[in-house]
């Protein structure tokens, strides 16, 4: 049967190896050795449209979806609700089969897009400048800090303790190439050394509760380092940004803006910082100007940091980044707007601290952390979370993450606007049965 | 119609677009005033303004399923309509990354079989899809590389060559990885030079970037003795997947000795580019890389399908696992095709891109008058001689309705016009491509002003990059 993704029939073909003045496809691939021309591939039968579909559909059937499930699971990536015209715009075959765009004329619709989402982040985070987004949170964590090293020729990146493992895991891939050392520095420290090119943070941490930004600002740059927060962006509808306290990289995970978990990625590496360091920055940067009829339009612009122009001598190697995803994120920043955004994070830190007090006042549990926090905090629980997040399983819940290899029975819980009351009250009903069983 | 307006030019106190939930539980109380926000400057707009915007603004754009779109090394592909829905499947959309491992099976099944494909389709041992793009999977490969001559306990490797054809983020990924590059040049048929390359693979060459083809669109038919070269002096041989279009379900790279080789999901396994992206580029390697692979990989034991981390893993990349719903795509593209299609779309890919060349060589120079593979390039010189530069027949092509082709790439070619017509294109699009190339040549002999002055018809004109870089503008504030 012939392929639907071909266009041509074999009359095309036999035509057109006519004209080329051979008398088959694969005199073509003469260059390539002849023995290994034609090797033998081990791949399962072709399927019709028909019968793909209904395989994928049992594929997905085999996972436990949020829609079905009740989810407590945060810990960088976020259950939120999605406005439907989110999907509407991305689905639009004109953004999302379009290429990069080198040819500005005829990509207007991405350029603008992409300016809009630079404008939106930078009023979001409070810093000054934005690019059009790495590949995700963590590896925008990472080139933040090779970023800081580059700017402060200074040897070592410093992180705190509190920020999520597997950042910190991403950024110890990513220095690993200049062999520039991670150290690790606990929440108290005193000050850093005068050899840190930056000091990374993460706002609210990964526990989930906020720290003392404008001490770590001071700390950081006492000692001439810079400082990288990485933020959670819903929490900035509500709560002040590191950008407040001086903080010159601000980074984020931006799958929680108007995308899906998706089992992790696609996501959205949201990189901002202060103008001054506008030519340090990694990745792909959109700008304004005019066309020779002065009328205005937008162009990829410093393109002298990047790889396709500077080759060993660029920023970065990025080039594919994550475009789509950010178009998604700006359509829903625009859809919440001002009010909205306020809104969703209320409710989300509303509902947090309804579940946080009522499973505190729990017999057996306890609150980890006693600081202001977000959506997410960690309980202590009265036995293994793994056990607990077994019985949830059955009831149709997916608990919180087991951190019991940082915290002693420590589950870090996240609830968002998307939990109900009566999901919240179910939750706490289930743990409730916990209560007495011996460790 | 270009739109001169943006968010906050209709941006009005009050509006919103989109309604949430009220509050169903009683509010806490709110922490300290110090750590509380005013107000979020973001835009109000209704939800009708909104979609009327951004639909507005998708109508500048050119897409694949716009028209044909042959820009050389990107492989714009027309992407499967039946993958834009299957990716919306709750079991699959709608996952998160840290659940049990037991609740998602269906999604370690999907990635385990992907691994397994990817590698039979290279020709591999073991493959990683962590990478979240090509420049990605590529930085994986050469970390990959550094960490196995360091286990070697062989340190003084402190080189990576890279051929002059190379795509940029070759050079610019061996340095993020600590290395130094050498550039080997192109001999007069496009190939490697072989005596370059004899002379610079020494002990402190870690290994050699190659991509296969080329970026020239050739086929270098001295691999076998670039490889055995590279071995015999202690390197490895690191492939660039990105044109793996033209030998996909012909071709092995691991029979023809590459050590690791990155793919793009996003270009050869049709997955839409989304203006930039996402991708994906999964790293296939031979056995005595496997150990050094990223964390983590997909198993199957007696339980089903688990994540586990290698032995000597050169670390993580991400947060999670690499750009799931890309492998989601990628995954059913395999499973549409099989073997014999992947085949069909080599040699269609090969045959469209030799037709072209045939019928175009005539009009523009062709430095390299050989068989090609999956692209063609072709050097504008002859049109520079009359005052008309690449640019200007890119620019031109614009006004016929016609996507350009990468152009002033590969550096090594002078006004280059990198033409990639990729498999799904109908002989009657190429015919219709080629009769405006040749319009445009002959405009370019009698009428160059008008290729000067492309393009015309399009919703903006030629755009004063210079400004741009100088006056940078990246973005608007609310209220100034």
């Amino acid at each position: 049967m012939p392929s639907p993704y071909l266009a041509n029939n074999d009359a095309d073909r036999q035509a057109m190896l006519r004209d080329i003045g051979v008398s088959s496809v694969e005199e073509l691939f003469k260059d390539v050795p002849e023995k290994y021309r034609n090797a033998n591939f081990k791949l399962p039968s072709p399927l019709s449209e028909l019968e793909l579909k209904e395989e994928m559909r049992q594929l997905s059937n085999r996972n436990a979806n949020l829609e079905d499930y009740t989810c407590f699971l945060g810990a960088g990536y976020y259950r939120h609700f999605i406005p439907s015209v989110v999907g509407h715009i991305t689905g639009r075959s004109e953004f999302y089969t379009a290429y990069t765009p080198y040819q500005a004329e005829v990509s207007q619709g991405t350029l603008q897009t992409i300016y809009e989402y630079q404008s939106l982040v930078c009023q979001l985070t409070g810093m000054e400048v934005s690019n059009a987004g790495m590949y995700d949170g963590s590896t925008a964590a990472a080139e933040a800090a090779l970023m800081a090293w580059r700017i402060t020729r200074k040897g070592k990146i410093a992180a705190l303790s509190t920020v999520s493992p597997r950042y910190l895991r991403v950024i110890e891939t990513y220095v690993s190439g200049h062999s520039i050392p991670l150290e690790k520095v606990e929440p108290n420290l005193d000050g850093l050394s005068a050899d840190c090119a930056c000091l990374v943070v993460q706002q609210p941490n990964f526990f989930g509760y906020f720290e003392d930004m404008a001490a770590y600002a001071q700390k950081a740059h006492g000692a001439g380092a810079l400082l990288v927060a990485i933020v959670d962006p819903v929490s900035l509808g509500m709560f002040k940004s590191p950008a407040d306290y001086g903080a010159d990289i601000i980074v984020a995970e931006g799958q929680a803006l108007g995308n899906p978990t998706s089992f992790g990625g696609p996501g959205l590496g949201i990189f901002t910082c202060r103008k001054d360091y506008l030519r340090q920055m990694p990745g792909r940067i959109v700008g304004k100007t005019v066309d020779v009829d002065g009328k205005p339009g937008y162009v990829l612009t410093m393109a002298t940091r990047e790889q396709h122009i500077r080759r060993e001598r660029a920023t970065s190697n990025i080039c594919t980044n994550e475009a789509l995803v950010a178009l998604a994120t700006a359509v829903y920043l625009a859809t919440l707007g001002k009010e909205g955004l306020r809104q969703v994070a209320e409710l989300c830190y509303h509902k947090a601290h309804y579940a946080a007090s009522a499973i505190a006042k729990l017999e057996g549990y306890s609150l980890v952390f006693q600081q202001p926090f977000f959506e997410e905090f960690v309980v202590r629980c009265p036995v293994a979370p793994s056990q607990i997040s077994d019985v949830l399983f059955k009831e149709g819940i997916i608990g919180g993450l087991d951190i019991s290899d940082m915290i002693d029975n420590g589950m870090l819980f996240c609830v968002t606007e998307v939990n109900t009351k009566s999901e919240i009250d179910r939750l706490v009903e289930i743990l409730g049965k916990f209560r007495g069983i011996k460790k | 119609m270009s739109h001169h307006y943006l968010l906050p030019d209709i941006s009005q106190p009050g509006k919103i677009g989109c309604s949430l939930p009220e509050l169903d539980v009683a509010p806490a109380e709110l922490p300290a005033g110090e750590l509380l926000r005013r107000e979020v400057g973001l835009p109000e707009v209704s939800e009708v303004e909104l979609v009327r915007y951004f639909t507005a603004l998708s109508k500048l754009n050119y897409g694949v399923d716009t028209g044909f779109y042959p820009l050389g090394s990107c492989t714009m592909k027309y992407n499967p309509k039946l993958h834009e829905d299957i990716v919306k499947l709750p079991g699959l959309a709608s996952i998160h990354p840290y659940q049990p491992v037991e609740s998602v099976q269906g999604a370690l099944q999907l990635m385990f079989e992907l691994q397994e494909y990817l590698a039979e389709i290279t020709g591999m041992s073991a493959t990683s899809l962590a990478p979240m793009a090509g420049a990605q999977g590529e930085l994986t490969g050469i970390l990959m590389v550094k960490a196995y001559h360091q286990n070697r306990g062989d340190k003084a490797r402190r080189k990576i060559l890279v051929p002059d054809s190379a795509h940029g983020t070759n050079p610019a990924t061996s340095v993020m990885c600590g290395f130094e590059t050498n550039a080997v040049p192109s001999d007069e048929n496009g190939n490697l030079d072989f005596k370059s390359l004899e002379s610079m693979m020494n002990e402190e060459v870690a290994g050699l970037t190659l991509t296969l083809p080329n970026t020239l669109g050739l086929f270098d038919p001295q691999i076998l003795e670039i490889s055995r070269l590279v071995h015999e002096r202690g390197g490895l041989l690191i492939g660039d997947g990105a044109n793996l279009n033209s030998v996909l379900g012909k071709v092995k790279f691991g029979e023809l000795g590459v050590d690791c080789v990155q793919l793009n999901l996003h270009k050869t396994f049709s997955t839409p580019h989304g203006g930039g992206g996402p991708g994906s580029g999964p790293v296939c390697v031979q056995a005595s890389l496997a150990d050094f692979l990223p964390s983590p990989l997909v198993i199957k034991n007696g339980k089903g399908y688990t994540f586990t981390s290698p032995a000597k893993s050169i670390g993580r990349l991400g947060a999670a696992y690499g750009n799931f719903g890309v492998m989601v795509k990628a995954y059913a593209y395999i499973r549409s095709l099989g073997a014999e299609g992947l085949r069909e779309v080599s040699e269609n890919a090969v045959l469209n891109a030799n037709y072209l060349k045939e019928k175009l060589k005539a009009y523009y120079h062709l430095p390299y008058d050989r068989t090609c593979m999956h692209e063609v390039v072709f050097s504008g010189k002859k049109q520079k001689e009359k005052g008309v530069k690449t640019l200007d027949i890119a620019k031109r092509l614009l006004d016929y309705g016609f996507h350009p082709p990468t152009v002033y790439f590969p550096l090594v070619v002078d006004e280059a016009l990198m033409i990639e017509p990729t498999e799904t294109e109908s002989k009657a699009t190429l015919d219709a491509y080629i009769d405006t190339m040749k319009e445009i040549a002959r405009e370019a002999e009698e009428d160059p002003e008008i290729l000067h002055t492309a393009p015309h018809n399009t919703p903006v004109r030629r755009l004063d990059e210079v400004k741009a870089a100088r006056e940078p503008d990246l973005r608007w504030e609310l209220g100034k």
